[in-house]
C-alpha cells in the first residue's frame, strides 16, 4: 500500500533520519518508536507530503493518506458537529453519525469545541480521520491526553479501520493492544555530516 | 464558508477593520481642522488610506489562527488545491473586511465633506480595489505564517505591494470628486485587481508550502 525506500528526512536543514525503509500492506499497522527528538514527527510529516524528503522515495498513493498531527486542528468557536461537517465536506463524505458514535461524541455534538476538555478535543480530532474516508492513517501521538476508556475506543477504531483494508502508521509510546509491527527509529539516526568546508582562506 | 462563519462568530475579526476605518476618518477632521475646503480636497485620499490600513490591520488573522491550531497542516493535506483554499480565504477576508469598508465609505465621506460627485467614485473605486488588497494581503500572510510576531514583517512586505492599488484607487476617487475623467486610473485599478486575483493565489500557495515544511 505504501512503500518507503532509503528515505532521508531533515528538520530545518539538519538531516535527522536516513536510510529508513519499510513496506506496509493493507490491514497492517506500523508503530514508530524512538526517543524524543529522533524525528518521528518529521518522518510522519514527510510521509503526509507536508515536506519533501531529503532523499529516497515514497511509493504509494498520496491521495490515500490522512494525517493527524500533534495539534488538534479544531475551530474552538464551532460546535463539535460543525467541525466534523467541515472536514466531511472537504473530503466529500456524506455522513458523520457513525463517527460521532464511534468516538462517543453524540452527547457533545452541539457543544462548542472550545468548551471541551483536552481529551474530548483529542477524540474529536481523531474522529476527523474517520470522516476523511482515506485508507492510510498517519497518526502522531494519537493518545495524548486520552483516558483509558478513550484509548480503548481509539484502539477499536483503528482495528476496525485495519480490518476494513486500511493501514495505519503511528508514533506512540503506549501499547494500544493493536497487532502491529514495531519500527524503532534509533538505528536510523542520521550521522552528522563531515565538515567539508574549507575556511583556510578566511583564516 | 467556514472562514465566514468563523469570522462572524469570533467577533473581533469582523468589526476590527471597520472600527479602525471609522476612527481614522472621524479623527482626520479634528487633526486637520474644520476647514471644509481642505477636507474636501483630502477626503478621497483619506478614505482610501483608511481603508488600506484597516485591511492591513486584519491581515495577520487571515492564516495565523489556522496555523496556531494546526488546521493549516490538515488543509494542506486535504484533497483541495491549496490555491483554492487561499482564494476562498482571501474572499472571506474581503467579505468580512473589504465589503463593509466599501459600504461605510460613502457614509464616512459625509464627515469629510466629500464633494457630491465623489460618492459614486469612492464607492466604485473601493469596490474594485479592495479585492486586490485582500488577495495581496493573503500573499503576505502566507509569506509570514509561522513567524512569531510576523505582523510587523508582513506590514513591511505588503505595504509596497499595496502602493499601486492605493495610487490608482485614490486617483479614481480624487478625479471623480473633481469631476474629471476617471477612465484611465479606473482601468489600471481594475487591471491590478484582476491580475492579482488571477496570479497571486498560486504564489501564495507556493510560499505557504515552503513555510509549512
Amino acid at each position: 500500500m505504501i512503500e518507503v525506500r532509503d528515505l532521508g528526512v531533515s528538520r530545518g536543514a539538519v538531516p535527522v533520519l536516513e536510510a529508513v525503509g519499510f513496506c506496509l500492506a493493507a490491514g497492517e499497522a506500523l508503530v514508530l518508536r524512538g526517543p524524543n527528538g529522533i524525528g518521528k514527527t518529521t518522518l510522519l510529516r514527510t510521509l503526509a507530503g507536508l515536506q519533501p524528503p531529503l532523499r529516497g522515495e515514497i511509493i504509494g498513493d498520496r491521495e490515500q493518506i490522512a494525517y493527524a498531527a500533534h495539534a488538534d486542528g479544531l475551530k474552538l468557536t464551532l460546535s463539535v458537529e460543525e467541525n466534523l461537517w467541515f472536514w466531511a465536506r472537504v473530503f466529500g463524505s456524506e455522513d458523520i453519525a457513525p463517527v460521532l458514535s464511534a468516538f462517543n461524541l453524540v452527547g457533545l455534538r452541539t457543544r462548542p469545541a472550545g468548551s471541551l476538555s483536552a481529551g474530548q478535543k483529542r477524540r474529536l480530532s481523531l474522529a476527523r480521520l474517520m470522516v476523511t474516508g482515506r485508507r492510510i492513517w498517519i497518526l502522531d501521538e494519537p493518545t495524548v491526553s486520552l483516558d483509558t476508556a478513550s484509548v480503548q475506543l481509539f484502539a477499536s477504531a483503528v482495528v476496525a479501520h485495519l480490518s476494513a483494508g486500511g493501514a495505519a502508521i503511528m508514533a506512540t509510546h503506549i501499547d494500544l493492544g493493536i497487532d502491529g509491527r514495531l519500527l524503532d527509529l534509533a538505528p536510523f539516526k542520521a550521522r552528522l555530516p563531515a565538515l567539508d568546508f574549507d575556511d583556510g582562506g578566511f583564516l | 464558508m467556514r472562514d465566514l462563519r468563523l469570522a462572524f462568530r469570533a467577533g473581533g475579526g469582523f468589526g476590527l477593520g471597520l472600527a479602525f476605518f471609522l476612527i481614522v476618518t472621524v479623527m482626520v477632521p479634528f487633526s486637520v481642522g474644520p476647514n471644509s475646503a481642505t477636507l474636501a480636497t483630502i477626503a478621497p485620499g483619506v478614505l482610501w488610506l483608511g481603508a488600506l490600513l484597516a485591511c492591513l490591520l486584519s491581515l495577520d488573522r487571515l492564516l495565523a489562527l489556522d496555523w496556531e491550531d494546526g488546521s493549516l497542516d490538515l488543509l494542506a493535506t486535504a484533497p483541495l488545491p491549496l490555491e483554492g483554499v487561499l482564494s476562498i480565504k482571501a474572499l472571506a477576508h474581503w467579505l468580512t473586511t473589504g465589503l463593509p469598508l466599501v459600504l461605510a465609505a460613502p457614509v464616512l465621506g459625509v464627515l469629510l465633506n466629500l464633494p457630491a460627485g465623489g460618492y459614486l467614485w469612492i464607492t466604485l473605486s473601493l469596490l474594485i480595489g479592495t479585492p486586490a488588497l485582500s488577495v495581496i494581503g493573503c500573499f503576505g500572510a502566507a509569506l509570514t505564517v509561522g513567524l512569531k510576531r510576523g505582523g510587523l514583517l508582513m506590514s513591511l512586505l505588503v505595504m509596497p505591494l499595496y502602493v499601486p492599488t492605493l495610487i490608482f484607487g485614490a486617483e479614481v476617487a480624487r478625479r471623480g470628486a473633481q469631476g474629471m475623467a476617471v477612465e484611465t486610473p479606473l482601468l489600471m485599478l481594475g487591471g491590478i485587481t484582476l491580475g492579482s486575483i488571477a496570479l497571486l493565489p498560486f504564489a501564495s500557495a507556493a510560499v505557504l508550502r515552503v513555510n509549512l515544511r
